[in-house]
């Protein structure tokens, strides 16, 4: 089944507009629970109360408050709020472009399929210019009230919009200083190397399975058929060094395979 | 090689609190419908809903031994081309910090890593969930990112992509060129700042200067509001002074 669009809008390029629809490039998989009243088993409800009076407040009488300092807030009115909207718009405005790779993995949020919307002539010879260009655009644009500032990148044969984080929530590296010591030597290197090589290969996110998800989703399958398995108590595996001894035991085992094989 | 792992992404407050009508900060409570009674802790469950209004209740205690040991390891599985790894996969970033001791061990791997441009892909298990992570060297300090895995994304034909069509050369040259109009060199941070969260801080320092748009609380009621300098203490964790 196809899924359904969640936005539309227009890709602008100087005084060129390509019209595109947003899907979420990401299925949720999280095992959702609900809240359950004990004694009834039923859903509950939400409210707001004074944590001192235990007494509910209304939504009429809830004000929003921006903290400046601890217990200290500045009372923001629904008129100021809309105010602070952007105008609203359809267009996804590129402002500029980078070499693909420029932008740091720590930038992207939440990815995005950029499907076109008609048209489909204009859209795929962007996607092969931004191909032939190696370039990832960045974008800004304004989407139910809030403003958005991301990345538009082609990913094999289509165009992706990703959200990016805010300037001010990411670390980088260059404000950070290289741990101290020593620098390696080159033989020292030169093994580590070799021990990087033996374990080198392509990215195959296939191979990896949230094992976690998939035993909490058995289990409930199981329980709600009445047939709950007991559950071992967990034990706490020893504190073991980690890479340097997991990188020497996973070269060992290669090792042993290749021997054999042989 | 015993490392320590710190947020790469500091989290902005630009979220508004609720207050009630005497400025006084609220409190979510779940409540019972039928009874109007609020609950506590103690007297609500965790159901997954199997069908409509019927659910299966799984407790702490289940989850806490279906959760993956107990671990500290972070448990390399490959090296590949750091830049083969698409971005639809990153979630979030940690930086790595070497612990006393491990700094020379710290410092060949990610100089290898760098040198021949490869990320570990590798799983770690943090507060009883397992994640998959990349991790790169960024300009020699380790910084790992956890990946979503494959089956949490849809492919093109999952969201019913139309098949591409061949463009013409024309239309593909005319985007070549507003594209080179419009390039630079390096990516800068300032492009993706968020321009409506400076927006709301202009507009509270505007009414800050009006008493009576401030609303004070007593101490205790108060919100903790302990601020700590998150690159301090990973400049700290890196130079390995305590």
């Amino acid at each position: 089944m196809a899924a359904r669009a969640i936005w539309k809008g227009n890709l602008k390029l100087g005084t060129t507009r390509v019209p595109v629809k947003l899907y979420s490039a990401v299925e949720d998989r999280t095992v959702r629970f609900h809240v359950l009243d004990d004694r009834a088993k039923k859903r509950v409800k939400q409210h707001m109360i004074d944590p001192d009076s235990g007494d509910e407040v209304s939504t009429e009488e809830i004000q929003k408050g921006y903290e400046i300092e601890p217990g200290k807030y500045v009372i923001l009115t629904a008129e100021d709020l809309e105010k602070l909207e952007p105008p609203p718009s359809r267009d996804i405005e590129i402002v500029e472009f980078v070499p693909q790779a420029k932008i740091s993995q720590q930038w992207y949020e939440r990815p995005y399929y950029a499907g076109p919307d008609g048209d489909t002539k204009e859209y795929f010879a962007l996607v092969e210019a931004l191909q032939n260009k190696e370039s990832e655009g960045i974008a800004h644009w304004v989407m139910r009230n809030k403003y958005y500032a991301g990345a538009l990148r082609a990913v094999d044969d289509y165009l992706f919009l990703f959200t990016l984080r805010d300037a001010n929530e990411v670390i980088l590296a260059d404000d950070l200083t290289k741990p101290s010591g020593a620098a390696p030597t080159q033989k020292e290197l030169a093994m580590a190397k070799q021990l990087v090589e033996i374990l080198q290969g392509e990215f195959e996110p296939k191979e990896y399975k949230d094992e976690y998800r998939e035993r909490v989703m058995e289990f409930i399958e199981k329980k709600a058929k009445g047939r709950a398995p007991k559950l071992r108590a967990v034990k706490a595996k020893p504190k073991t060094a980690a890479l340097d001894s997991v990188l020497a035991k996973s070269i060992e085992s290669l090792r042993k395979k290749e021997k054999r094989a042989a | 090689m015993p490392v320590s792992l710190f947020p790469a992404t500091r989290s902005v407050r630009t979220s508004l609190r609720m207050l009630g009508p005497d400025g006084q900060p609220l409190a979510r409570k779940y409540y019972a419908e039928k009874t109007g009674k609020d609950l506590d802790a103690d007297e609500v469950v965790r159901g997954y809903e199997v069908t409509k209004d019927k659910f299966v209740i799984v407790t702490d205690e289940e989850l806490e031994r279906l959760a993956p040991e107990k671990t500290r390891d972070i448990d390399l599985k490959q090296f590949v081309p750091a830049e083969s790894i698409p971005p639809i996969y990153f979630e979030r970033g940690y930086f790595l910090t070497p612990a006393a001791g491990s700094q020379k061990a710290y410092k060949l791997l990610a100089e290898t890593m760098d040198k021949s441009g490869l990320a570990g892909i590798a799983t770690f298990v943090m507060r009883g969930k397992e994640y998959l992570v990349a991790i790169f060297s960024d300009k020699g300090i380790l910084r790992a990112e956890t990946m979503r895995f494959a089956d949490e994304l849809r492919s093109a034909s999952d969201v019913g992509l139309p098949k591409k069509t061949a463009p013409s050369k024309a239309t593909v040259n005319k985007f070549e060129k507003l594209i080179a109009n419009k390039s630079k060199k390096q990516f800068s941070p300032t492009k993706v700042a968020d321009k409506q969260a400076e927006s709301l801080l202009k507009l509270v320092k505007k009414k800050q200067a009006n008493r009576a748009n401030v609303v004070k609380v007593e101490e205790e009621a108060a919100t903790e509001g302990k601020v700590v300098d998150l690159v301090q203490i990973l400049k700290k964790s890196l130079s390995g002074k305590k």
